[in-house]
């Protein structure tokens, strides 16, 4: 059990970094709480996997430290860290019983027989794999040697924090859904921090309390799923998170109304005066646009529409640019003309990718 | 359809079927032919029916105890140099480079005896071992160690086995070592975190996981231990006294040094058999577990 | 062309990996091949290509029988799941060498592997090594040689199964405009039904190696057949509880009884599987004729704009997808509505009995 502070944290493949663009992972500082449910969310080569590596003790990072409660670890090994760790590939122990396998870390640690064998009989339980205690772990299916992996760790009594990399990786979809709510009932029973790295938003997000998104070696924006939804604070958490991820449009603003083109869009926040050397974009995720007949609105060309099984979504351009809405469901589109309402509230204004605050309209606050 | 495609499979099949047939099935078929009967030379046959495999699996007959004794010499021979090159050979696997230039370096070096030709082994280790010219048996016998292959029985099987061991442990090691390179990082890891000793990782992840190329590396050492032939041919010539006269060592003997085809095609055949029963008990043993794995798999 | 698979199986051992799949894909059609991992997509793949031949059944191409005939002598091209490009060769080289084996012109090389990469959006890396390039260009790389060579059939096995989730949305989203270009018979093999429908176009179901369904693919998803078809095109897993119907009533397993309405009245008595994908499973009720049906929380899911929450109802597990954030937490009672024009409803040997009529999105 452990809080985990990333105090300074910053690491470089290379021998003797300069500038900013040699560090693999910039400067963090970060303190997750004791039995919280953490997600490291970002593409490849975010610096998510290095970031995991000196949590767990494989690499040790260029500056900072990383302590467990008060304990500065920086130095420990893997060992000594008392962490436990899924891989994206289940790792078993081919040649032993599921029961063997999940006794295996209490063996090492000298943990007396009859202890150990209770408490790999309570973790069985719990991860419902009492009737393949005793089959060999090699024979087992994908989501059940994650399963093992994941035993193995929590059967440890003393165990800090979990550690997932990737984990659903070689799932199929439908166990996916059962793997990941195990995943989150036993977060609840055990009260474990738990943190898990992905560049499915979709785990990170149901998996999550809250959400480290990543980007080119730094953080762009740590939050609840549902703020990270509503509120991006970066242009690129906007387009990551959903799917279609959030409309960017180029723009100008002037105190509440923005320019598109020629279309000007009133806002329900005011803005200070954006600076004409930055860039200054407009961010509307697709399920606030909405395609209705030609009329009102912003004028579009519909390209395509997806349909997802639940919800139909139009591919639609506006002034060359490509932007994704939601279509009503009783909606029959015909010809490919049509408009757009954006629903002021969930507009946002970005400069130079960043989020601004803006000032809420007076009785409007939103 | 599906059978005039089986029909052309065969047809490609068949020039290797003739190939096998007269290299492997003919000459097999004429020691069986010579196996059951006498001959005085000038091309005189006379039946002999199973008289030469009574004789040889009769331990109290000339040719039995004959046979018996090259046999229990040959079987302890593959014995101690599978007990050595089989341990050796992973210890050193395990002790060779993951990664960096190195690893070139060893696989070279590891792969050095192995290009060398038998008898020139053999006359390397014959030179080497001398006691007056060789600069092992000169060492050895500075060291105040009384040495002498060609006269002793026991320093003769040391140098034998010795000889063995530096030309062949390097197969196994990069059997070994092909095993081992297999094993994803993950697995090191996860054992590191499980707080796995260096030997319960050795256990329970590195050895099962080189299983396969063990049973490879097993079974070649064995085949080729049981029949060796050339190095101590060269090296001492089956002596001193028949200290070192292995099975093929004997063989050859009684087929060409005293022309006694008969019982030497007898011989052939009873010694194929023994190298047959042993592999298939070697391999029936290793892949033991695989075959219930593989049947829950399919 | 036409590719027909006439009853074919295929056994090893005593194994069936496929087991008598008749199946007719037109020119220029895209198939999407859907089930789990181990349901017999990628032999089926392996017999239409001809690497593997048919235990019993017949391969046509344009109606001549090719069964047997080895992958060489048909027009196919093949992706992976794995990013396979040959790492010591450029971009263009990769893409250009199934021209270069069929000895082609240079100057028509040229003109066809710019082309494909236009279409792939690779134009300013050809004179790069793949292994250089992301794994989005580098399976761009493989897809763009698998178009270059203009072979009658193109067969992707989960070709972005090993790529990054925006990655995949963004390849996903230019493939069957890529597909429209090339007049092949594409088939793509994948385990995620969200994938099926955004490429659209025809979709098997594949369980066990037989195919439980075939036709256009929004059709599959709102009209299965079968219920392992409903099943296998249904993520979040479908929902499932028996019903016994008897006179205007029905009987849930889950406990409780419910008005026979809509689809429930268009059935004769007996008892049924009654199947609802998670989105028709509400939390508040919207009419006055939604069956409602008691449960407790186990987990919610949160994803940003909408919650997944799992139930446990009566000894059966749902998963009910609900907009907006919902933080429930486990164990509090509920009720959960579920919407009687949006349910399957599947006689006792799993046959389709009766759907909702509705084309809208269900």
């Amino acid at each position: 059990m452990a809080r985990i502070t990333l105090d300074h944290l910053a690491h470089a493949y290379k021998p003797n970094p300069q500038g900013p663009h040699d560090y693999a992972l910039k400067e963090i500082n970060h303190v997750w709480s004791q039995g919280g449910a953490y997600a490291l969310l970002g593409p490849s080569g975010c610096g998510k996997t290095t970031l995991l590596n000196i949590i767990s003790g494989l690499v040790r990072p260029t500056r900072g430290r990383i302590l467990f409660d008060d304990r500065d670890v920086t130095d420990l090994p893997t060992e000594a860290r008392n962490i436990a760790q899924v891989f994206q590939f289940p790792v078993v122990y081919d040649t032993m019983t599921v029961r063997e396998n999940l006794a295996f870390p209490l063996k090492n640690r000298h943990v007396p027989r009859d202890k150990t064998a209770q408490r790999v009989e309570e973790i069985a339980r719990l991860l419902d794999l009492t009737s393949v205690l005793d089959r060999k772990a090699s024979n087992l299916t994908a989501d059940m040697k994650q399963k093992i992996s994941l035993g193995r760790g929590l059967v440890r009594p003393d165990v800090a924090a979990i550690l997932f990399d990737e984990p659903l990786t070689v799932i199929d979809p439908h166990l996916k859904w059962q793997l990941r709510s195990t995943l989150k009932e036993i977060h609840r029973a055990l009260d474990i921090t738990m943190i898990y790295v992905t560049h499915d938003q979709t785990e990170a997000l149901t998996f999550a309390d809250k959400v480290v998104v990543m980007h080119d070696g730094a953080v762009v924006q740590t939050g609840t799923p549902d703020e990270l939804f509503e509120r991006p604070a970066h242009t690129f958490v906007g387009h990551f998170i959903g799917s279609p991820g959030m409309n960017i449009l180029p723009c100008q603003v002037e105190g509440a109304t923005a320019f598109l083109g020629s279309e000007t869009i009133s806002l329900q926040r005011r803005y200070r005066t954006l600076n004409h050397k930055e860039q200054v974009e407009l961010g509307i995720r697709p399920e606030f646009v909405q395609i209705q007949p030609k009329g009102a609105g912003l004028p579009v060309r519909i390209r395509r529409i997806d349909d997802i099984g639940r919800a139909r979504i139009a591919r639609v351009e506006m002034n060359g640019r490509m932007m994704a809405a939601s279509v009503p469901e009783n909606l029959s589109v015909s010809g490919d003309e049509a408009s757009l309402r954006l629903d002021p509230r969930h507009i946002h204004i970005y400069a130079d990718g960043h989020l601004v605050a803006g000032e809420a309209l007076g009785g409007q606050a939103a | 359809m599906t059978k005039t495609l089986n029909n052309k499979a065969w047809l490609l099949v068949l020039p290797v079927f003739l190939i096998v047939a007269f290299s492997a099935v003919l000459p097999l078929m004429t020691v069986v032919n010579y196996s059951v009967q006498d001959t005085f030379g000038n091309n005189q046959f006379f039946w002999n029916g199973v008289g030469w495999f009574q004789e040889l699996l009769d331990p109290s007959t000339d040719l039995g105890g004959r046979f018996f004794d090259s046999l229990w010499r040959t079987l302890l021979f593959s014995a101690i140099i599978l007990l050595i090159e089989v341990p050796l050979g992973i210890a050193v696997a395990l002790a060779m480079p993951r990664e960096g230039w190195t690893v070139a370096l060893s696989l070279v070096l590891m792969a050095l005896p192995l290009l060398i030709p038998w008898n020139v082994v053999g006359t390397i280790w014959q030179v080497f071992a001398r006691g007056d010219i060789g600069l092992l048996g000169w060492v050895v016998n500075h060291l105040g160690i009384d040495y002498n292959y060609t006269g002793d029985p026991l320093d003769a099987w040391i140098t034998i086995v010795v000889m063995d061991v530096w030309h062949w442990t390097s197969l196994v090691a990069l059997l070994c070592y092909a095993g081992l390179k297999s094993i994803p990082d993950a697995y090191y890891q996860a054992a590191r975190i499980d707080g796995a000793s260096r030997w319960a990782v050795f256990r329970t992840i590195q050895l099962p996981k080189m299983r396969r190329v063990l049973l490879i590396a097993v079974l070649l050492r064995f085949m080729d231990s049981f029949m060796i032939y050339t190095e101590p041919f060269v090296l001492t010539g089956g002596g001193p006294g028949n200290a070192t006269t292995f099975l093929s060592i004997d063989l050859v003997k009684l087929a060409l040094g005293q022309f006694d085809l008969g019982k030497a095609a007898a011989m052939s055949l009873v010694y194929n058999l023994i190298i047959l029963a042993i592999c298939w008990v070697f391999y029936t043993i290793m892949t033991h577990g695989d075959a219930r794995k593989e049947g829950v798999e399919a | 062309m036409t590719l027909v698979l006439e009853s074919v199986s295929k056994k090893v051992g005593a194994s069936v990996h496929i087991g008598d799949v008749s199946l007719t894909l037109e020119r220029g059609s895209l198939n999407v091949l859907l089930g789990a991992t181990l349901a017999g997509k990628t032999s089926l793949m392996r017999l239409m290509a001809g690497l593997d031949v048919p235990t019993s059944g017949r391969v046509l191409v344009d109606d001549k029988d090719v069964t047997g005939w080895p992958v060489q002598k048909r027009s196919v091209a093949m992706v992976y799941q794995q990013f396979i490009n040959y790492p010591s060769l450029s971009v263009y080289e990769n893409i250009a060498s199934p021209l270069r084996v069929a000895g082609l012109a240079s100057s028509e090389i040229e003109t066809r592997v710019r082309d494909a990469a236009k279409l792939l959006k690779l134009e300013s890396y050809l004179d790069r090594k793949p292994l250089n390039l992301s794994g989005g260009q580098q399976q761009r790389t493989a897809i763009a040689r698998a178009l270059v060579k203009r072979a009658d059939l193109v067969l992707l096995d989960e070709p972005l199964a090993n790529l990054d989730y925006k990655l995949r949305e963004e390849l996903r989203e230019e493939l069957p405009r890529v597909f429209a270009a090339s007049g092949a018979i594409f088939v793509y093999a994948t385990t995620e039904p969200s994938e099926a429908l955004l490429l659209g176009g025809n979709t098997a179901t594949l369980f066990e190696g037989r195919i439980t369904q075939f036709g256009p693919t929004p059709q599959v998803y709102r009209k299965p057949q079968n219920l392992v078809t409903a099943r296998v095109f249904s993520d979040p897993p479908l929902n499932t509880l028996t019903i016994r119907k008897s006179g205007g009533m029905a009987t849930l397993s889950t406990g409780g009884q419910a008005r026979a309405t809509d689809v429930l009245a268009s059935v004769p008595d007996g008892d049924y599987t009654m199947g609802f994908r998670a989105h028709h499973l509400g939390l508040e009720p919207i009419g006055s004729d939604e069956i409602a049906i008691p449960a407790t929380v186990s987990v919610a899911e949160i994803t940003g704009s909408e919650s997944y929450v799992h139930l446990d109802a009566g000894g059966h597990r749902f998963v009910s997808l609900v907009p907006g954030v919902r933080r429930l937490e486990p164990g509090t009672s509920i009720t959960a509505y579920l919407d009687p024009r949006h349910l399957f409803l599947f006689d006792q040997d799993g046959r389709l009995a009766a759907a909702s009529t509705t084309q809208k999105a269900a």
